[in-house]
C-alpha cells in the first residue's frame, strides 16, 4: 500500500533521514518509536508529501507520488493525518471542521457530509459537541475531533504524528481509545508515539528509528521482548522503566 | 468682553459672510470622497500586491517588493503629483478621482504589508491541516488562512484608513479643494490665520475621531465570535 525506497531529507546541512526502505501493507498498524530528532515525524511527513524528500520514491496504491505531474491533493484525500497539536480551525464549528473538506472537494454533499459528521461524533464519543468551537474543547476532546475531521474524508491511510504528545495526562486514553478502535476496524495506521503501551498493544509491527534510520523492524514481541539492536536495546531500557 | 466680541466678529468672517462654510462643507464632501474611493482601491491594491509578496514565484515576489520599496520611498506629495500630472496628463476624469487613485496606489504599499502580516501570523499547522485534508493551496488560503488573518488584518486596516484620511490633505496640489485647502482659501480670503486653520483641524479631529469610535464598533463586534 505505501513503498518507501531510499527516502532522504535534509534540513539544510542536517541530516534528517538517511536512507529508509520501508513498504506498508494493507491494515497494519505500523507504529514508530525512537528518540527525538531520530526522523520519525519527518518520515511519516514524507508519506503524504507535507514534507519534499530530497532523494528516493515514496508510492502509494502503485502510484509514485513525488514525481511532477502528480496529483498531490488527490493522493492526501485518501491519506488522513493527525497532528501532534490538533490544527482545528478555530474559526469554525466542530461540525464545520469535520465537513470542509468533504463537501468543498465534492466528496459529498453538505447534508450527506453533516450525517456522516454525525456519525464520526458519535465514534469519537463528542456528539453534543457538534456546535461548540475548538476554544471550548479540552486537548483530548479537540484530538479526538481532529480524528473525526481526517474520517471524513474516508482516508485509507491514517498518519498519527505523536497524537498524545501534547495531551494532559489524563485524556491520552481518550484518545488512545478511538485510536484502538479505528486498529480493529481495520484501518491501516502509521503511528508516531512514545505511547510504548499503545505500540506494544495496538502495534502489528513496531519500527524503531535513529540517526534517520530504520534501526529495527519486527512485532511488538519481538521488539519489546527481544530486541537485537543495540541501540533499541538502549532506547528501550530508557522508556520502560 | 472684546475678546469674545472680536472671536464673534471673526467667527462670522470667516464662516458665515458671504457663505464661507459651503466652501468648508464642499470640502469635508471632497476629504471624504477621495478617502474612501483610495480606501477602497488601496485594498484592492494592497490585497493583489500581498498575494505577489505571498506567491512563491519569483518574478512576482519581485514586483510586489520594488511596488513597495518605490511607494514607500517617496513623499506621498510626489506621487500624487505624477500621477495626476504625468501618468493621467492626458486622461480628462474627474480631478477627484485621479486623485484618489494616486492616493490608492500609496495606501495599497502599506495595506499590502498589512495583509501579508496578517497572514504570516497564522499558524502554520493551520494550512499543513488543510493541505493534509486534500484541499489545495488556494482553498486552504480563502476558507482557512484568511477568515482567520481577518482578525488580525481589520485594526492595522482600520489605522491605515485613519492615516489616509489625513493624507489627502495634500490634495490641494493638484487643484482640489478639500478641507485643508478650503481653510487656506478663508485665510486668503479673510487675512486670518488662527481661525480658519483651528477650524481646519477641529473638522479633521471630529472626522477621525468619528470614524474611530465606528471602527472600534465593527473591531469588537470582531472580537465577540472570539470569545466563545
Amino acid at each position: 500500500m505505501i513503498d518507501v525506497k531510499h527516502l532522504k531529507k535534509s534540513f539544510n546541512d542536517l541530516e534528517v533521514l538517511a536512507d529508509i526502505n520501508e513498504t506498508i501493507d494493507e491494515g497494519e498498524v505500523v507504529v514508530v518509536i525512537g528518540p527525538s530528532g531520530s526522523g520519525k515525524s519527518t518520515f511519516l511527513r514524507c508519506l503524504n508529501l507535507l514534507e519534499t524528500p530530497d532523494a528516493g520514491e515514496v508510492w502509494v496504491d502503485n502510484e509514485q507520488i513525488n514525481v511532477p505531474g502528480v496529483d498531490v491533493n488527490k493522493v492526501r484525500q485518501k491519506m488522513g493525518m493527525v497532528f501532534q497539536h490538533f490544527n482545528l480551525f478555530p474559526h469554525l464549528t466542530v461540525m464545520e471542521n469535520i465537513t470542509l473538506a468533504p463537501v468543498k472537494l465534492g466528496k459529498m454533499t453538505k447534508e450527506e457530509a453533516i450525517k456522516k459528521g454525525e456519525e464520526l461524533l458519535a465514534t469519537v464519543g463528542l456528539s453534543e459537541k457538534a456546535d461548540a468551537y475548538p476554544a471550548q474543547l479540552s486537548g483530548g476532546q479537540k484530538q479526538r475531533i481532529a480524528i473525526a475531521r481526517s474520517l471524513a474524508m474516508e482516508p485509507e491511510i491514517m498518519l498519527f504524528d505523536e497524537p498524545t504528545s501534547a495531551l494532559d495526562p489524563e485524556m491520552v486514553g481518550d484518545v488512545l481509545d478511538v485510536m484502538k478502535d479505528l486498529a480493529k476496524s481495520g484501518m491501516t495506521m502509521v503511528v508516531v508515539t512514545h505511547e510504548m503501551g499503545f505500540a506494544r498493544e495496538v502495534g502489528t509491527r513496531i519500527l524503531f528509528m535513529d540517526d534517520g534510520l530504520v534501526m529495527e523492524s519486527g512485532t511488538p514481541d519481538e521488539i519489546f521482548g527481544n530486541p537485537q539492536n543495540e541501540r533499541t536495546k538502549l532506547f528501550l531500557s530508557k522508556v520502560l522503566k | 468682553m472684546d475678546w469674545l466680541n472680536e472671536f464673534q466678529d471673526t467667527f462670522y468672517k470667516c464662516f458665515v459672510k458671504d457663505d464661507r462654510y459651503t466652501l468648508m462643507i464642499d470640502g469635508i464632501g471632497v476629504t471624504i470622497k477621495v478617502a474612501l474611493l483610495a480606501a477602497v482601491l488601496g485594498i484592492l491594491i494592497g490585497f493583489l500586491i500581498a498575494l505577489c509578496n505571498l506567491s512563491k514565484k519569483k518574478g512576482l515576489n519581485l514586483i510586489g517588493k520594488i511596488y513597495t520599496d518605490v511607494i514607500r520611498g517617496t513623499p506621498s506629495v510626489t506621487q500624487l503629483m505624477i500621477v495626476y500630472f504625468v501618468v493621467f496628463a492626458s486622461v480628462h476624469w474627474e480631478k477627484w478621482i485621479i486623485a484618489a487613485i494616486a492616493f490608492s496606489i500609496n495606501s495599497g504599499a502599506y495595506v499590502s504589508e498589512i495583509i501579508r502580516a496578517g497572514i504570516m501570523s497564522v499558524d502554520k499547522g493551520q494550512t499543513e491541516a488543510g493541505r493534509s485534508l486534500g484541499l489545495n493551496a488556494k482553498q486552504t488560503m480563502i476558507s482557512i488562512i484568511v477568515p482567520q488573518a481577518m482578525k488580525n488584518i481589520f485594526p492595522a486596516l482600520g489605522n491605515e484608513f485613519i492615516t489616509l484620511v489625513k493624507e489627502t490633505a495634500i490634495v490641494g496640489y493638484v487643484g482640489l479643494v478639500d478641507i485643508q485647502k478650503a481653510g487656506d482659501f478663508i485665510k486668503s480670503a479673510t487675512y486670518k490665520a488662527f481661525m480658519p486653520l483651528i477650524g481646519t483641524a477641529v473638522i479633521y479631529f471630529i472626522l477621525i475621531k468619528l470614524l474611530t469610535l465606528g471602527l472600534a464598533k465593527i473591531e469588537s463586534g470582531l472580537r465577540k465570535s472570539d470569545a466563545r
